[in-house]
C-alpha cells in the first residue's frame, strides 16, 4: 500500500522526458557527413559508427549493425562535441565566499540533473561542461568535469568517470572586494592575494611534514599521536602531489606571472588561467611554463581589471605555442560556443581546425580527459554535434548532439518543453526576462543579497 | 588573371588611406563592388561614388569624378552602414566603476536629462565598435521608469553634437513590470503586486499632469496676455513633445503580459509616436503588436528563453516571428562596449527564421524608417548620407573582414586599440626574457 501511494505520488510530477537512472552507452551510426575530426582532418562523405558508447570507426561506406540507430548527415557536418572548460551551469549553489581558502569544498555537492540549461547547451552541440566553483575565493572549491547526460537524475551519474580533480583559484578584484573590501581581511590588494597563496601552500608543506613525520615515527613508537586532519589541506598536498589541477581565474597579466611563479616554488606545474584577458601580454611567459588558457571570445570593459582587453587574445596565445580554449562562464553563451570560436576567425585568422580545437581538444588537454574526448577518434568517447552548415558559419544550426552514443537532442524531435520534472501545483512561471548581467554566475552566493545586485554588474 | 587581381586588391588594401589613423573625407569613388542597397536590390559590379558627406552616384555605369580617391572594391561587397537600435554606448566606460557610468540620473521621473550630453566621443569602445560595421547607434538612458531621452548618434565625432544624427532624439520610458525582476528577486507574489500597482499610479499619475501641462502650456502660447503662464516644472515641460506627438516614445516592455497593457496603455494615452523596445516575449503577442502598428526594437538576439519551459530557440526566432506576423522590426544589443556583435544577433536571427534580407534590413533601413531618419540614412542610395561599409563577404559571417567604413563621408581608420595590443604583442619584443633571473628573496610564510 505504502508503496503504491508512493507510486502515485511519483506520479504527480508530470514526467516530461523518461527519466533514467542511469543511461548505459549506446549504439548509433552517423552517416554520410562532413567529418571535422580536427586532429585528423576533415573527411568527406564520412560515416562515424558508436557502439557501446565509444567511437569503433570512422569511414566511408561503412555498413549499419543491425539494431544501430542511423543518423543521416548528408549535406551536414560532423564534429566533436563540444566541451567547455568554465561553466556554471547544471549546479545549485556556487561560491562558499567564507573564507580566502575553501579547498575543502566541492561542487560535487550541489550538482543539479534538472537544470534545463543542461538541454539548452546540449541545443548548441555541447556535451561536456567543467562545472566550477565560484571566484570569490583565492583558492576556492573544487569544481567537477560534467557530461550533459540529461535525463540522469542521480547527480554522480553526470560526472565524466576517470576526469582528473580540479581546484578553483581566483586572482584579482573579485576575491580582493569579497575578503579585503567586503569583509574586512586579507586579501584586499594584489599583494595579499600572493601572500594568502604563499601562506596555504606553506602550511600545507608544514601539514604534509607532520604527517611523515608520523607515518615515520609510528614504525617505532606505539604510542605516536597523528597530527589534526584537514581536509583544506589535504586538497593543498594533493595540488602540490600534482593529483589536482589548478584552474586559475585571473585577468591582469602581473598577477599571472605571480601566479606561476608562487606555483613553480611550491612544485606545481599544471595550471589553466581561466579568463585571462590579459594573458596575450604574456603568451611567451605562459607557453614556457607549460601553462594553458580559457578565454572569453570578445567580453571585456565590464570591469576595470579587463578593460585593457582585446578580442584577438585568443589568435595572439594560440600563435605563441598555449594550448587556449574559449569558454562560456554563461548559461547564455554556452549555446552557441561554435560561434565563440568563429569570432577568432575574423580577430586574428585562425583556420578552422585551429578554431573548432578551442571549443574541443584544447579545453580536453586543459581538463586532462583528451585521450576520452575532443575530438573524433577512434576509442574516444562517441560525443558528436551535427550541424546542418560548417558550425563556423553564423547560418549553422545544431541538428543533433550525441553524448556515449546517446542522442541527446535532435532538433526534429524538440519539444517546447524539455524540462525533466513539472510539478503541477506550481503556478504557471512568470517571465524572467534575460539581463546581461543576470547570468554571470561567478560571484552567486558570495555575498549578502543588498551586495550582491550592486556587485552583479561586474561579475565574471 | 585572378591571382594579379586578387594582387592588384591586396596592394590597395595594404596602401588605402585606411591606415591611417586620422578619418579623411573627401571624394571616393568605389569601384567593381558588389552593392547591396537594401531598398533597390543587389547592383552586381557597380560603382557608388561620395562626395563630401553624401553619396552622389551610385549604379553599374557610374562616371568616375577627376578629384575622386578610387577604392578598387573588386570581390567585395558595398553596405549600408548598420544602426543599432538600442545602446549605452559612449555613456559607460566600465560598468563596474561607478564614476565612469553615465546612463543613470537619480530619481525615477527624469524626463528632462538627455543622453547626448553625456556621449563620450572618445569612448574606448566606439573605435572597437564601428570596425564591425555598424556607423550608427542609439544609445539611451535607463534605470527609471521615465529615464530621459536617447540619442542616435554617428559612431564618429569629438564632440556629442558632431555625432548627433541631426538632433535626433527620443523619450525612453520603462514600462512598469509586473513580474519578478530577476531569478534574484525574492519579494512575495503580495509585494510585487503592490509595488506594480504603486508603479502605475506613479506612470499614470504623471502622464495625467503632463497632459494636464500641456493643455495650460497650449492655453498660455495661444494667448500669452489672457492666460496665466504655467509653472515651471521640467519633467512635464520635458514631456511635451510627447504628449503633442512630436517625439517618438520608446517604452521598455517585454514579458507578454506586460506587452498587451502596454499596448493598451499606449491607445488609452493617445501616443502618437510609441515604440517598444526589447520585447523579449513579442512572439507570444505578435498578432497584438501587428494589429497596433507599434514598430519594435527587438533584442538582444543572443539571450536566454524567458522561461524555462520555453524552447531552447526561441529567443533567436523571436525577431523572425515577430517579423512574419506584420510587425516593423529593428535589432538592438543592448549593449555598450559589445556593440560590434550587432551584426552576430542579426545573424542568429536571420538563421532562426527571419530571413538573410529581413535581419540586414532590421538593422539598416527598418531602424531608420522608426526613428523617422530614412531620408539619410538605411539604405545606399543619391542623397543619403554616406554610412558607408565594405567587406569581403556576409557581414553577419565571423570570418569576414570589414575593410572600409565610412561614416558621414569620413573615411574611418580601422583601428583601435584591441587591434593596437594585437600589432603590439602577437610577436613582442622582447620575447621571453633571457636575462638570468635575480635571486629568489621571497621567505615562505609560516
Amino acid at each position: 500500500m505504502n508503496h503504491l501511494r508512493s507510486i502515485l505520488l511519483s506520479c504527480a510530477f508530470l514526467l516530461a522526458l523518461p527519466v533514467q537512472a542511469q543511461e548505459q552507452p549506446g549504439d548509433i551510426i552517423v552517416k554520410n557527413g562532413t567529418v571535422i575530426t580536427v586532429t585528423n582532418g576533415t573527411l568527406k562523405n564520412t560515416d562515424v559508427l558508436i557502439r557501446n558508447g565509444k567511437i569503433t570507426r570512422i569511414g566511408p561506406g561503412l555498413s549499419t549493425p543491425r539494431g544501430v540507430q542511423e543518423i543521416d548527415a548528408t549535406d551536414q557536418f560532423v564534429m566533436p562535441g563540444i566541451i567547455d572548460a568554465h561553466s556554471h551551469i547544471a549546479l545549485s549553489s556556487i561560491n562558499e565566499g567564507t573564507s580566502p581558502v575553501t579547498s575543502e569544498v566541492s561542487v560535487e555537492d550541489v550538482i543539479n540533473p534538472f537544470d534545463v540549461s543542461i538541454y539548452r547547451a546540449l541545443a548548441g552541440g555541447v556535451t561536456t561542461i567543467h562545472a566550477m566553483h565560484g571566484s570569490a575565493n583565492v583558492i576556492g572549491g573544487q569544481c567537477e568535469t560534467l557530461k550533459l547526460r540529461y535525463g540522469a537524475t542521480h547527480p554522480d551519474d553526470l560526472k565524466l568517470a576517470g576526469a582528473p580533480r580540479t581546484i578553483k583559484f581566483a586572482l584579482g578584484e573579485n576575491p580582493t572586494r569579497v575578503h579585503g573590501a567586503g569583509a574586512g581581511i586579507n586579501p584586499s590588494s594584489r599583494m595579499g592575494v600572493e601572500m594568502v597563496l604563499r601562506d596555504a601552500f606553506t602550511r600545507a608543506t608544514y601539514y604534509m611534514d607532520d604527517w611523515a613525520a608520523y607515518e615515520k615515527e609510528k614504525l617505532t613508537n606505539t604510542r605516536a599521536l597523528p597530527p589534526a586532519y584537514s581536509e583544506r589541506m589535504e586538497v593543498l598536498a594533493d595540488i602540490m602531489r600534482g593529483k589536482i589541477l589548478v584552474q586559475a581565474h585571473s585577468y591582469r597579466a602581473d598577477e599571472i606571472l605571480m601566479l606561476m611563479e608562487v606555483l613553480g616554488d611550491f612544485g606545481v606545474n599544471k595550471v589553466t588561467f581561466q579568463h585571462v584577458n590579459e594573458g596575450f601580454k604574456v603568451a611567451p611567459e605562459l607557453a614556457a611554463f607549460g601553462a594553458s588558457a580559457s578565454v572569453f571570445s570578445d567580453w571585456w570593459a565590464y570591469k576595470f581589471e579587463v578593460y585593457y582587453s582585446t578580442a584577438y587574445n585568443a589568435a595572439i596565445l594560440t600563435k605563441n605555442g598555449v594550448v587556449t580554449s574559449i569558454n562560456s562562464d554563461s548559461g547564455e553563451l554556452i549555446r552557441h560556443l561554435f560561434h565563440e570560436a568563429a569570432k577568432t576567425q575574423r580577430y586574428g585568422d585562425l583556420t578552422d581546425d585551429e578554431a573548432l580545437a578551442l571549443i574541443t581538444i584544447n579545453p580536453a588537454k586543459q581538463l586532462g580527459i583528451e585521450k576520452q574526448v575532443g575530438s573524433i577518434e577512434v576509442g574516444k568517447d562517441g560525443d558528436l554535434a551535427v550541424f546542418n552548415a560548417h558550425p563556423l558559419s553564423i547560418y549553422a544550426i545544431p541538428q543533433q548532439t550525441i553524448v556515449d552514443g546517446n542522442l541527446k537532442f535532435d532538433i526534429n524531435n524538440d519539444a517546447d518543453d524539455m524540462r525533466l520534472m513539472v510539478d503541477p501545483n506550481r503556478p504557471v512561471e512568470e517571465a524572467l526576462i534575460f539581463d546581461h548581467h543576470d547570468h554571470h554566475r561567478c560571484m552567486e552566493g558570495a555575498l549578502t543579497n543588498s551586495h550582491f545586485h550592486e556587485l552583479l554588474e561586474s561579475d565574471q | 588573371m585572378n591571382i594579379l587581381l586578387t594582387f592588384v586588391a591586396t596592394l590597395l588594401l595594404i596602401t588605402a588611406p585606411a591606415d591611417d589613423p586620422k578619418a579623411k573625407r573627401g571624394t571616393f569613388a568605389l569601384t567593381n563592388a558588389r552593392i547591396e542597397t537594401v531598398t533597390n536590390g543587389v547592383i552586381e559590379n557597380g560603382t557608388l561614388i561620395i562626395r563630401n558627406d553624401e553619396i552622389i552616384a551610385i549604379g553599374a555605369d557610374v562616371e568616375i569624378p577627376d578629384d575622386a580617391v578610387v577604392i578598387d572594391c573588386a570581390g567585395q561587397t558595398i553596405y549600408p552602414g548598420m544602426i543599432d537600435a538600442g545602446t549605452q554606448l559612449g555613456l559607460v566606460e566600465i560598468s563596474a566603476v561607478p564614476r565612469t557610468v553615465d546612463f543613470r540620473e537619480n530619481g525615477d521621473i527624469t524626463p528632462h536629462v538627455e543622453a547626448i550630453t553625456a556621449v563620450n566621443p572618445n569612448a574606448v569602445a566606439i573605435p572597437v565598435t564601428r570596425v564591425s560595421g555598424v556607423t550608427t547607434v542609439l544609445t539611451q538612458p535607463s534605470g527609471g521608469m521615465l529615464p530621459g531621452k536617447a540619442a542616435m548618434i554617428n559612431l564618429h565625432g569629438y564632440t556629442p553634437e558632431q555625432m548627433s544624427v541631426a538632433g535626433m532624439q527620443y523619450m525612453m520610458m520603462s514600462y512598469p513590470r509586473s513580474g519578478r525582476r530577476s531569478r534574484f528577486d525574492r519579494r512575495s507574489d503580495e509585494d510585487i503586486k503592490k509595488a506594480t500597482d504603486k508603479a502605475f499610479k506613479k506612470l499614470n499619475n504623471t502622464w495625467n499632469q503632463a497632459t494636464l501641462y500641456e493643455k495650460i502650456d497650449a492655453a498660455y502660447k495661444a494667448s500669452p496676455n489672457t492666460a496665466s503662464r504655467p509653472e515651471y516644472n521640467p519633467q512635464l515641460i520635458a514631456l511635451l513633445p510627447v504628449i503633442r506627438g512630436e517625439m517618438p516614445l520608446i517604452i521598455q516592455v517585454n514579458a507578454a503580459k506586460d506587452i498587451r497593457s502596454a499596448i493598451k496603455w499606449v491607445a488609452d494615452n493617445n501616443i502618437q509616436k510609441p515604440i517598444f523596445s526589447g520585447v523579449a516575449e513579442g512572439w507570444r503577442v505578435a498578432d497584438a503588436l501587428a494589429a497596433a502598428g507599434i514598430p519594435c526594437l527587438v533584442g538582444p538576439v543572443l539571450s536566454t528563453p524567458t522561461r524555462q519551459a520555453d524552447r531552447f530557440d526561441k529567443p533567436y526566432q523571436n525577431a523572425g516571428l515577430m517579423h512574419k506576423a506584420g510587425v516593423k522590426v529593428a535589432i538592438r544589443t543592448g549593449e555598450a562596449e559589445n556593440v560590434r556583435n550587432l551584426p552576430f544577433n542579426a545573424g542568429f536571427a536571420a538563421t532562426y527564421g527571419m530571413g538573410r534580407e529581413a535581419a540586414l534590413r532590421a538593422v539598416t533601413m527598418a531602424p531608420a524608417e522608426i526613428f523617422g531618419v530614412a531620408d539619410r540614412l538605411g539604405s545606399l542610395e543619391v542623397g543619403k548620407k554616406a554610412n558607408v561599409v565594405v567587406a569581403d563577404g556576409d557581414p553577419f559571417e565571423p570570418k569576414t573582414k570589414i575593410n572600409h567604413v565610412f561614416i558621414d563621408g569620413w573615411q574611418i581608420p580601422l583601428e583601435n586599440r584591441q587591434t593596437r595590443l594585437y600589432d603590439e604583442f602577437l610577436q613582442r619584443e622582447p620575447g621571453l626574457d633571457e636575462q638570468p633571473k635575480s635571486p629568489d628573496i621571497k621567505e615562505p610564510i609560516g
